[in-house]
Formats: C-alpha cells, sequence, structure tokens
C-alpha cells in the first residue's frame, strides 16, 4: 500500500504532535543505567528510545587491529528487530553500517585516543524503539556513556536533526516528518567549542534554507547539551540532596 | 566484531607537516590552488555490455561505472516507481588497502552518498519507470567500480554515474501473456531530469581544499561533500572523516560547492 | 584570569573551567588560554594548577603503585594479570621467583594459574607499552582467602582518608584486614560474615557519597549504629 501523505503541519504552524516548528521532542535522559559496561545512558526523544553502552579502553583482539600510537574507536549501530513498524532483520544492514561509521566520525573528535595506545574503545548503541532522529539520539546517548565511563574527552557532543516539512524548516524531525518531509539534516557539534562532527542531508534546499537549518541545529545541540550535563550532574546532585536533608544513614 | 570496518594506510610525519605547511601557504603538493580540481576526464560509453557507463579519471583516481537495466517487482510501499539500486565496489587492485570481501563501511558510505544524489535531485525520475503498477517496474543497477584510489572517490563516482546516466539506453519492452519481456531492439535514451553534481572540500590544518588526493586525505581532519543540483539547491550532504569542522568552514563549503558544481556539470555535459 | 566555578564544585566534561595563566592539571585540558575538565568531577584549584577530581574514572597505571588483580593467562616465562587498567599487566616468573627463570625445569602454573588473586607492585609503565609487574617484596603475592570488593580508582584516596583516618577507622570499627589497591580493587578478610557485609556496605557508601564533605563521619555514625542494633541498647554509646 503506498503511504499517502498526510498534511504534516496544520494552519497555525502546529505539527502533528502539537509542536511549534522550532520545538525539541521531550527528552528524558539516565546515565548509568546497565550494570555491565563500563559506561552507558539511555535517551527518550519523543518516542525514539536508544540506549548506549561503551567498554574500554581495553585490549584488542586481535592484536593486529590495534595502533601502536592511539585507541581505536569502533562503534556499532544496530536496531532491534522490533524498533520499527515492519520487523527488522537483525543482520547489519547498509544504512545500519552507514550510521556506525558517521557515528563514530561524530564521535572521535571528542576524544583524546593518543592517551591510549594499543587499546580499543567500544561504543554500542541499540535502538530500541524508532521514530525518527535515531542517528542524533544515539550520539547523544554514546556521549553519556563515554563520560560516565570516565574516558577523557574535549567535549560532550550533542545531536538533533532539523529539516524542511510542508514548507517550513523543522527542528527534530519524528519519522513521519522524515519519510514525507522535503529535507531532513541530521547534525552533530561540540557545542562548547562550536565544531561540527556529523553534518549530512537528504531531500533538496535551497542553500539559504540548508544555512536555516543549520542555524535551527545548532541551537537545537545547545538544548540537548544542556540537558547531557544535567543528566551527568543528576545522580551526585541528588546523593548530596539526600544527606543534606537527613534522609541518608551517617 | 564491527568486519565492516577498514585500517586506513600510514602517512609519514614529514608528509603530513608538508601538505600542512604548503596548504597554510595556499599551495598543494601537486602545485594547485586550494579550490582547483585535478585533471578531469571523462569517457562515456567504455562498456559495451552495459546500457550506460563511463569512466571518469579525476587526477589518478580512476572510476568506472555501469549501468545495467532490468525488471523486477515493485517496492511494497512504491508500487508506481521503478527501482534505483547503486552499489560501489573498491575492488583490491585500486589500493593496497582494498581488501576482497563484502563491501566495507567506505563502500557502502560511497554508494549511499552517491544514490542519495540522484534519488533527492530526482535525476532519474523513477515514476517513468514503472511498467504495470503494483507488479513489473524497471530496475536500474548502478554500480561503481573504483579503480585507482588517489582520492576524492566520491565525487569521481558521483561525476562516472551522471555520465553513466547521461548516456545509458532504457529498452522497450513488450508484453506476452501478461508476462513483460524487454525488448532490446527498441530503445530509447533514459530520460535524465536534473544533473547532481558532488562537490567534497577538506579541512586540513583549520583550511578547506577542494578535491583531495589520497595523501590530502590522510591527512585532513574531516571532508564535507555538498551534492549540487541543477538549479544550484542542495540535495545531499555527507561530513566524513574522524575529525571536525567549524560552523564557519561549513557555510563556507556550502557556498564553494555551488560554484564548483557548475564547473564540474559542464564537463560531463558539455 | 577567571575561574568560572567553585573549587570543589561538580563539573562535567566540556566545563570551561577558567581562562588565563592557570597550568592544566589532572583531568583538564588547555586550549590556548581556556582550560576544560575532561571528566565528571570535582574541582581543584591548588597553587596555580586547576585539577578535577574525577568522580567517574579508569585506573592508569604508575610505577611504585600497589595493585591487586587476577591471572587471566599463562604464557611460556610469564602471566597476564588483569588489573582493571586499559592493558593486561604483565608478571615476569623472574619477578615472583626472585631468580632467573629455567622454563626446563620450572612450570608455571604450579606457582601460579589462571583465577588466582595477587597484590603485586607495578614495576614499570609507559602508555605503549603493557604495564609490568613484581612481586618481588615483602607484601605482595598470591591471595588465599578474602572478598575483592571494586570501587572508582580516583575515590581510593577517600577510602584512604587524610593520614590514613578512614581506613583506620574502618578497620578498628570492624576488625577486619583491609588491603586497598591503587586500581580501585580492595581485598577484605573478616572475622564474621556480618563484620564483612558491613565493611562491603561502608565502602560502597564511600563509593557513592565520596563528593559530599563529612563522608568519615557519616561512615563511623553508620557502622556504629549498625553495631548498636546488633549488639543491643548497651553499644549505643561506645
Amino acid at each position: 500500500m503506498p503511504a499517502e501523505k498526510p498534511r504534516l503541519i496544520d494552519e497555525e504552524g502546529r505539527r502533528l504532535d502539537g509542536r511549534g516548528p522550532a520545538d525539541l521532542r521531550p527528552v528524558h535522559i539516565e546515565v548509568d543505567v546497565l550494570a555491565n559496561a563500563d559506561g552507558s545512558a539511555y535517551v527518550e526523544q519523543g518516542n525514539t528510545k536508544v540506549l548506549a553502552a561503551v567498554y574500554g579502553p581495553k585490549e584488542v583482539h586481535p592484536r593486529h587491529l590495534s595502533l601502536p600510537d592511539r585507541a581505536i574507536l569502533r562503534c556499532r549501530y544496530h536496531m532491534a528487530p522490533f524498533s520499527v513498524e515492519q520487523r527488522k532483520s537483525p543482520a547489519p544492514s547498509r544504512r545500519e553500517i552507514e550510521l556506525s561509521k558517521v557515528i563514530r566520525e561524530a564521535l572521535e573528535p571528542a576524544l583524546f585516543l593518543e592517551y591510549y595506545p594499543r587499546t580499543a574503545i567500544d561504543v554500542f548503541v541499540e535502538v530500541l524503539q524508532a521514530d525518527g532522529g535515531t542517528r542524533c539520539a544515539s550520539i547523544t546517548a554514546a556521549s553519556l556513556a563515554l563520560a560516565d565511563a570516565g574516558i577523557p574527552m574535549r567535549d560532550l557532543v550533542a545531536a538533533v536533526a532539523a529539516g524542511k516539512v510542508d514548507g517550513i524548516l523543522v527542528l527534530d524531525l519524528t519519522d513521519v516528518e522524515d519519510k514525507h518531509g522535503e529535507a531532513d539534516v541530521p547534525f552533530a557539534m561540540m557545542p562548547g567549542l562550536d565544531r561540527v562532527t556529523l553534518f549530512q542531508m537528504d531531500g533538496v534546499l535551497t542553500p539559504d534554507e540548508l544555512e536555516e537549518c543549520v542555524k535551527l541545529a545548532i541551537d537545537g545541540c545547545k538544548r540537548i547539551y544542556a540537558l547531557q550535563k544535567e543528566a551527568l550532574r543528576e545522580r551526585f546532585v541528588r546523593i548530596r540532596k539526600e544527606i543534606e536533608a537527613g534522609e541518608v544513614e551517617g | 566484531m564491527m568486519k565492516w570496518m577498514a585500517k586506513e594506510p600510514v602517512i609519514s610525519k614529514i608528509k603530513k607537516r608538508r601538505i600542512i605547511q604548503l596548504i597554510s601557504e595556499g599551495k598543494r603538493l601537486d602545485g594547485r590552488g586550494k579550490l582547483d580540481y585535478r585533471e578531469i576526464r571523462i569517457e562515456k560509453g567504455i562498456i559495451g555490455t552495459a546500457e550506460g557507463s563511463a569512466m571518469v579519471c579525476l587526477g589518478q583516481t580512476e572510476v568506472v561505472v555501469g549501468v545495467k537495466i532490468g525488471l523486477n517487482a515493485p517496492y511494497p510501499d512504491t508500487p508506481n516507481e521503478g527501482i534505483l539500486a547503486v552499489n560501489a565496489e573498491l575492488v583490491p587492485l585500486a589500493s593496497p588497502t582494498f581488501e576482497p570481501g563484502p563491501p566495507d563501511e567506505r563502500a557502502i558510505e560511497l554508494a549511499r552518498v552517491v544514490d542519495r544524489g540522484i534519488r533527492s535531485s530526482r535525476a532519474v525520475d523513477l515514476k517513468k519507470l514503472c511498467i504495470i503498477p503494483g507488479r513489473r517496474v524497471y530496475i536500474l543497477f548502478l554500480d561503481i567500480y573504483v579503480l585507482n584510489h588517489d582520492g576524492n572517490l566520491i565525487d569521481a563516482s558521483a561525476l562516472a554515474a551522471l555520465a553513466a546516466l547521461s548516456n545509458a539506453k532504457l529498452y522497450g519492452y513488450q508484453i506476452e501473456n501478461e508476462r513483460v519481456i524487454l525488448d532490446k531492439s527498441i530503445w530509447s535514451p533514459l530520460p535524465l531530469q536534473d544533473h547532481p553534481v558532488a562537490v567534497t572540500l577538506a579541512n586540513i590544518g583549520g583550511e578547506l581544499v577542494v578535491d583531495p588526493c589520497l595523501e590530502e586525505e590522510l591527512a585532513m581532519d574531516a571532508r564535507i561533500t555538498i551534492t549540487v543540483n541543477k538549479d544550484g539547491d542542495i540535495c545531499a550532504v555527507q561530513k566524513g572523516g574522524p575529525g571536525f569542522l567549524t560552523v564557519e568552514q561549513v557555510l563556507e563549503a556550502i557556498n564553494i560547492a555551488r560554484e564548483k558544481a557548475e564547473e564540474l556539470r559542464a564537463k560531463v555535459l558539455g | 584570569m577567571t575561574i568560572f566555578f567553585e573549587r570543589r564544585e561538580l563539573v562535567v566534561p566540556g566545563d570551561l573551567l577558567a581562562e588565563g595563566d592557570y597550568e592544566p592539571g589532572e583531568n583538564v585540558y588547555k586550549e590556548g588560554d581556556k582550560l576544560y575538565a575532561t571528566r565528571v568531577g570535582l574541582l581543584e584549584l591548588k597553587d596555580g594548577k586547576i585539577s578535577v577530581i574525577a568522580l567517574r574514572s579508569f585506573y592508569v597505571p604508575k610505577p611504585g603503585d600497589i595493585v591487586i588483580g587476577d591471572v587471566v593467562d599463562v604464557g611460556v616465562s610469564s602471566w597476564a594479570v588483569n588489573i582493571r587498567a586499559p592493558r593486561l599487566a604483565v608478571l615476569r616468573a623472574t619477578d615472583v621467583i626472585g631468580r632467573p627463570f629455567r622454563p626446563d625445569k620450572m612450570e608455571l602454573t604450579k606457582i601460579l594459574s589462571v583465577g588466582d588473586t595477587v597484590i603485586a607492585k607495578v614495576k614499570a609503565y609507559d602508555r605503549t607499552r603493557s604495564p609490568v609487574l613484581t612481586m618481588g617484596e615483602p607484601g605482595l603475592g598470591k591471595v588465599r582467602q578474602g572478598r575483592v570488593v571494586r570501587i572508582t580508582p580516583s575515590k581510593v584516596p577517600r577510602l584512604i582518608g587524610k593520614k590514613g583516618s578512614m581506613i583506620s577507622m574502618l578497620k578498628r570499627e570492624t576488625g577486619c584486614k583491609i588491603v586497598i589497591g591503587v586500581n580501585g580493587v580492595v581485598l577484605v578478610r573478616c572475622k564474621s560474615p556480618e563484620d564483612e557485609e558491613l565493611l562491603v556496605e561502608a565502602i560502597e557508601k564511600i563509593e557513592r557519597e565520596s563528593h559530599v564533605e563529612g563522608l568519615t563521619d557519616r561512615v563511623a555514625e553508620m557502622i556504629r549504629r549498625r553495631k548498636g542494633l546488633a549488639g543491643g541498647e548497651a553499644q549505643a554509646d561506645r
């Protein structure tokens, strides 16, 4: 059945989920959610749910895959078979392989790989539920998992997609907006350093529209960055509050 | 584990320093300016067994693209459209770092970026490739074959793809007993309604240069590919490489790409 | 010269800590004249040097460190030991038996085998090679009994306390033997399972609350209250 294109933005500029064009979906972040991983984080952005885990730095086997002067960063982006409407085969698709590469290249500039020669830092992201913006949520989560693992970073990497839907430039597209919209622009950066580490576009935009999308995305990234920092601090702030309120033994 | 990853060759430190030094003076290894492409040679129709073909030499980078046309059932969510399937092979003879085996992440990224440019720009109108809606459509295979890797495979491949599509034949068909059969005795030129061109820039030590050769790619921080359609609009973007670009560089790259795309397009079509 | 955070304030990677003529210390990097945090932790400023005491980190070996680890592999003349560092450590036979090793006359697995826990000292380490351990000193050797508890390596100083105040208090209050590896591995040996549970809980409390001042008192209070409850009312004002 061909998918009929629904009306994505109404006369008042409201999107299907009620958002304005520059609104982010509700974001929920938790850090240190997996016991075995050295670092982990869970991110929900609207109905998109991703889980990231980091192992390392650790020895590489086989040894010939390691580098003598720095760590290698390995990244696996994978979608759970039940994460999409039509069950997806668990075997890595070409899309997952491309996304694994671009996600790795989005995170690498933030790390000091030269500190840990002959080791590997492994990042695993599982998309549990997909509703658009999965690679961006993955980068946001993986960044936090790296910080949670105590791996030194230049800055956190925040990511969000901008795009064009029903002729309007918007931020943080859902799956239906991505499928039926005119353009999708996934974007990631280190907001504290103004460095762009992911930038892709699918669709057609005039140069001015593309520049506007970049600005929208930068603004979105800065907001996500603030949420990331809050999430990293949260546990420590909560424990301090509990102690000061006398809720903790001793 | 992550068997699609590739191992890049090592560049000597003195070479890397020299590249960065030259670029800071506005020069490159082969004497080019920062915004100059290498010499481009395009030959169309070189593979007789393909429905469309072209070879592009971009400096020492050599890519052949072959277009093959077949018949297929359409995808369920697009019953009125033909199928475009783009694949890239980094064959072992092209570089000491290409291993035999299934496509690695570089080959997959290359194919998908070239595909994105063609698909987003609707260079090939897939609706015109529909024969019996919901039952039979044309499938257009675009195979990118890298013969020598000296950097900037994306631009060379996208150029070769455009050149191959521009001389591709679309066969006619007969319908016998409700079966569609290709009729190779009748053909018309494959209708092409846009001419997307990819322009790749590399960030080397804070400077942007166009069309990086292999050594420049090994010395670079990151690259950005901007695919431009015939109206000067952008129909694909891909940042690649382990480093970053500044916001300024990103915006500058878009402007440079639009200018260079016009030059490249003229070479393919002119 | 400006500092943007208070001493002992919680910072996260990417936080701009200061600008100016400061020296970057642990977990801080400097670009131009800006200093940034590289890890989650507490800001420290001392003698013009800005550092971050990490609350999330892993162990990086230094020569002289006493560490506790597990043997994971046996080679021809050495063992591989997991000391929870980015690379496996090497323990050579000569550094265990104290004299040149004769492979034809000795089988390594008879001395140490896979799964054995050892207390060792880091003999040598540089980033490009595996850390090298030695066991040829008093106090080092194979561990025959006890329980291992792991903490974040950067919290080891909190577990020891100022001038050893925390660890002395723990030993005194629980009566347990405690060996602390700089790599965040702690070995405890207690007379009773109750003492052991109490000590492990205390160590976990230190791990969780290390960023809030007054820790030694809180831990001491927790232990006393538990022992008071266990031993009846009479223990209350011990």
